[in-house]
Parts: C-alpha cells; structure tokens; sequence
C-alpha cells in the first residue's frame, strides 16, 4: 500500500507532442492518499485508461514524475512498481486450472506455498468459484474468467495499489453489485489503494470514498460523491454525474440578477466574472420546482419512472429537465422556480465560486 | 416451420459428387483394381487377390523406404518445428518491419518444388555450386552425389530452407491474435518471459502449431520431387523414399499391381498417422 503522486504527468501517444491537442492526457498533477478508493469516471477516450496504464507502468509517461511514498518510480517496470491490475476483458491462462491462474501471481514471486494455498482459497472464496478450483480455466464462461482476472489482481497482499480498469464490464447486473460489495469490503478490511475506472456513475459513486471525474484528457473536478452533485466544477461534471444531469442554461449575469433570455432570477451572491466570458447557470432537475409560480415554462413530455416523474419541458426556448415526486401534481398553466441555493454559475464552462472569501478558482 | 423433405437437394450437390469421383473415387478405384488383379497384356486381367500385397509387404525394399520416409519427417518436424516457432516469436509485431518479414518469409514457398530441387542441386554441386565449392575450398569434403550423409544432409537443410516458412507464418497468425491485454496481465502479474511463451503464447499457437505439424508430417512423408531433383533417390537407394520407389515400380518397371498395392499401403499408412497424431494433439487439448 502506498500513497502515489502524480507529478506533472503529460502523455501524448505520438512522437513530439507540439500543441495540447496532441495530449490524450493533459496535465495531471494529483496525488491519491494511502488507502484510499478513489474512481476514475468519464466519458470513453478521456484518458482514463492512460492514466492507470501510467500508474502501473504499462505506459511511460511523455512528461512528468511518479511517485510511491515519495520513491520516484516513473523509470521502474511494472514488475518492480508491484502493482496489481484488473483489465477490462477476462485475462486468463486457459492451460492451467482455476486454481493455478489464481496462484500465478505468486508463485512468479516466490511466495511459500503454505501461503499461495492460504490466499488462493481465500479468493477463491470471494469469488464463488470454490468448487471449480480444480478446474481447467478454458471452459468457464465470460463472467467466470473475469472473476478469476479479479481475483489474481486481489490475491498479492502486499501490493501498493490495485488498479481495475472497468473490470465489471462483462459480468451480469446482479453479480456486479455482488462483487462491487464484496470489493468495497476488501478496502476496509485491508486498507488497499484502489483506483477504480469507469464509466458508470453509479459504479463510480457506489465504490469510491473520492470520485475523480475526467473529461477531455485532464481531471475536471475530485470530488466526494455529494460534491459532485451538489457544486460540480465543470458543466461536463454537472452534465455527466446525476440521471438526467444537470440543466445548463446561457446566461447573463448583472450583478447579483441573472437574465436568462428575459427571465430574471436573482442570486444570494454577485458572482465575479471576467469580461467576455460565456455565462451560463446550472441547475439539477431535482432542484427546479415545478407549481403554478414563477417562470412560465411549456411541456413537452412526462416520463414516469416510478417513484419519480422526469418532465422534460422547454424554457426560455431551451430544454430543460424537472424532477417531480411520483404524486406531484403538474399543473395546467406550469411556472417554474430554482432553489436558490442550488444554482450554480459558470463562466467558460468552470464554476464560479459562490463565496465571496473563496477567490476565483475557476 | 415444417420443414419439406424431398431429394431435390442432390440435384445441387450433383456436379460436386461427379466432379469428386471423376477426380478421386474412380482413379482410387482404379488403382484398387489393378493392386488385386495380374495382366500379361492384351488387356487381359486375373485375379490375383492379396498376392501384390503379400509381396510388397515381405519385400525389404518397401520396408527399408518407409523407415527412410519416417527418419525424415522425424528429422525435419523435429527441426522446422522449433525453429519455426522461434522465428514468429522474433518477428516484428508493427512497423515496416512486418511487410519485409512477411515478403521474405513467403518466398521459399512461393518457388515451384522442382525449381527448389533445380535450385540445391546446382547450389551443393562441387564444381559450379557456390555450396559445394566454397565447403570444397575451405577443406570440408562434401558431395551429395556419392556420400549418403552428405546426400541426407542436403536434403534436410533444403526442406528446412524451403518449408520453415510455413511453420513460422502460420504461428505468427496465431501470435499476433493474442490480444494486448495478456501481455500486459503478465507483466502484473510478474510473469517471466519463459512463462509469458508457455503459458500465453504456446496455448494461443496450438491449434495452428497443429495444422503445421499435420501439414509438414504429410508433405514430407510425400516428399518426391525435390529429392528426384536433387539425388533421383542415390547415392544407391539411400535417399529412395515410398514415392520414389512407387514411381519407379510404376513406370520404370512398369509392375501395375505391386505399384497399385504400394500406393494403396502408402495411402493407409499416410491416412493412420495423421489420425494417430491428430487424436493425440486433440485429446491431450480437451483432457482435465
């Protein structure tokens, strides 16, 4: 186990990267605490990939240092980094039983005996497949072979990390809740470092104490779960995280009153704002209240799915998504107001900050 | 749906089945037929049931060419197939590397066999052949025409030269099917490089390292024209494998039904032992 620093990681797959489009992973300057279960989220072909393959040294970084507890091992192999990590699609050696591809990882180092059986039953255990331990890996099914691919990553004790790269992929619904409990368990019980990739919001917030949402080859926002959903740094985070995601409404802003294609809304702050930037306001359908006051708005379509009902309607002549309890009413002639404690401004896509003694982090 | 039972299937596969007995079933039938009937001209046959057989059987000349036929394979599968896996495993996976590799492996085996045959028997000639002369200038005595080891040796390196090929393209196949991933889970999992070949790439080769065997095993127990080319069966008999001495009894004695009877013999043994090895490499795969 170990705490692992990002030091001003850069990563560009093509030969002399000249502009930051040439990145696929913009900087990266981050560290993640000893211990902790952190999820990387985003959208395909973020970085997410890159980035884990850069932690266990599948992939040299182009720029920039790695540390493990302050050790710079950016020039270090994989093998030496001891790094253990789950891939996307089932890794298995068809030639050996369940039971050897389990001890493989180590027996490669050495480990007594006594104590590769000790753990490869426990694992074994975990993940269900006692009875085939004897069994010659080839013949299982999808699923099957990726709980043996995440059970090698799982079955060193001694690793400074483990890196899962969207490992639950290919396993059916129910068991991946199974064994994302069953992995969330293993993290308290031993304490491991664990980075957890997805693209599955629910996954991410389920799994992870600290949610790193990435977008376009850089980190947008780390975040607890309930951070992310209440003051999401960027409009992709507010738009990716939450089912619908977060309405984003052009806006203009004066002062503390924002003028949304005639609309005005008033604001508990003034927000600083540099000239010429592109306003906009973000607001969670869960937090625009739908009655008969406020601001008028035209429906287009009610979607119930059960214990809420998702009305998707047009304001200000843009989309906008409310969110109304299951025996809410949604009256003839609906207004809408905001919470003002949930709007969320930005300018150029990043947050602007609502307290007046936070400086302009955006 | 009900499914419609009639016979107008055969009309489609009607020209097939002619086109398989005008080339297969009736030459064989043919050959069977003389391997159990003697003729003295005129087109008049008897019956001669199992004599030919008997004879070829209890003739040393048969038995001492099939032990020559299966020293050979031995030899050559036992090389070619090593050496092949070797090769793919050090070809390059990307890069213009790839496309030379590829070209220069295909070579050998896009050269008619006869030109092959042509090829070493000029190549090992001790008067114009650049291998025969340069080993002859260096003070290593060597000719294929009168020394039996050396006649051998000639043989194995130019099957070596002009079928290794074959092994290697089609383990590269099979290696560069192996997805990223595997290596990458190796290289987590601590894996040496003798692990990551035997447990990743050897099982991903198997089932082409199959079809390489099988294919090499029959061609080289085949093997006719590069040896005629080369040593037309000598120095005596001793490079005078089945088909060799088949084509002789044949057409150079002219004896129809003991040539008849060999082919049938030949054709069994050929057909027994790519079952045989066929078997074992498939079962040993499904055991556990």
């Amino acid at each position: 186990m170990a705490r692992i620093n990002l030091d001003h990681i850069r990563h560009a797959y093509g030969p002399n990267p000249k502009s930051p489009s040439d990145y696929s992973l913009k900087e990266v300057h981050h560290e993640w605490n000893d211990g902790g279960a952190y999820a990387l989220l985003g959208p395909s072909g973020c970085g997410k990939t890159t980035l884990l393959n850069i932690i266990s040294g599948l992939l040299q970084p182009s720029e920039g240092k790695i540390l493990f507890d302050g050790r710079d091992v950016t020039n270090l192999s994989t093998q030496d980094r001891n790094i253990a990590q789950v891939f996307q699609f089932p890794v298995i050696y068809d030639t050996m039983t369940v039971y050897d591809n389990l001890a493989f990882p180590l027996r490669n180092r050495h480990v007594p005996e006594a104590e590769v059986d000790r753990r490869v039953t426990e694992i074994l255990e975990m993940i269900g497949l006692s009875d085939r331990a004897k069994k010659r890996a080839q013949g299982l099914t999808a699923d099957q072979k990726q709980k043996i691919s995440l059970g090698r990553g799982l079955v060193r004790s001694d690793v400074s990390a483990i890196l899962f790269d969207e490992p639950l992929t290919v396993i059916d619904p129910h068991m991946k809740w199974v064994l994302r409990s069953q992995l969330k368990r293993l993290h308290k019980q031993f304490g491991f470092t664990m980075v957890y990739v997805t693209h599955d919001q629910t996954e991410a917030l389920t799994f992870a104490d600290k949610v790193v949402v990435m977008y376009d080859g850089q980190i947008v926002q780390i975040g607890t779960p309930a951070e992310l959903f209440e003051k999401p740094k960027h409009t992709f985070v507010g738009y990716f995280i939450g089912s619908p995601g977060m309405n984003v409404l052009p806006a203009k802003i004066d002062g503390s009153t924002v003028d949304l294609e005639g609309q005005k809304v008033a604001l508990s702050f003034a927000p600083k704002i540099a000239a010429g930037a592109k306003t906009e306001l973000g607001i969670r359908p869960e937090f625009v209240r739908l009655g008969r006051e406020g601001m008028p708005v035209a429906i287009s379509k009610v979607e119930d799915i059960g214990r809420q009902k998702i009305v998707r309607a047009s304001f200000a002549n843009r989309p906008i998504a409310i969110i109304v309890h299951e025996d809410g009413e949604i009256p003839a002639e609906p207004k809408i107001t905001f919470d003002p404690n949930a709007i969320n401004i930005y300018a150029d896509s990043w947050r602007v900050a609502d307290s007046l003694l936070v400086g302009g982090e955006a | 749906m009900e499914k419609t039972w009639n016979n107008k299937a055969w009309f489609m596969v009607l020209p097939v089945l002619v086109l398989v007995a005008f080339s297969a079933v009736i030459p064989l039938m043919t050959v069977v037929n003389y391997s159990v009937q003697d003729t003295f001209g005129n087109n008049e046959f008897f019956w001669a049931g199992t004599d030919w057989f008997i004879q070829v059987l209890q003739s040393d000349r048969f038995w001492d060419a099939l032990t020559r036929n299966l020293i050979f394979s031995a030899i050559i599968l036992t090389i070619e197939i090593p050496l092949g896996i070797l090769i793919a495993l050090n070809m390059p996976k990307q890069g213009l590397g790839v496309p030379v590799c590829l070209v220069l492996m295909s070579l050998p085996l896009l050269i008619p066999w006869n030109v092959v045959g042509t090829i070493w028997q000029v190549f090992g000639r001790v008067d114009i052949g650049l291998l025969g002369y340069t080993l002859d200038a260096i003070g290593i005595p060597y000719n294929y025409v009168n020394n039996v080891f050396d006649a051998w040796v000639t043989l194995i390196v130019m099957d070596i030269w002009h079928w290794t090929s074959l092994v290697v393209l089609l383990c590269y196949a099979g290696l560069v099917s192996i997805p990223d991933a595997y290596y990458q889970a190796a290289k987590i999992d601590g894996a040496s490089r003798w692990a990551v070949f035997r447990y990743i790439q050897l099982p991903k080769m198997k089932r082409v390292l199959l079809i390489a065997f099988l294919l090499r095993f029959m061609d080289s127990f085949m093997i006719y024209t590069e040896p005629f080319v080369v040593t037309g069966g000598g120095p005596g008999n001793a490079t005078t494998f089945l088909s060799i001495d088949l084509v002789k009894t044949a057409i150079g004695q002219f004896d129809l039904g003991p040539a008849a009877a060999l082919s049938i013999i030949y054709f069994l043994i050929i057909l027994l032992l790519s079952w045989i090895f066929y078997t074992v490499m498939t079962t040993s795969d499904a055991q556990k």
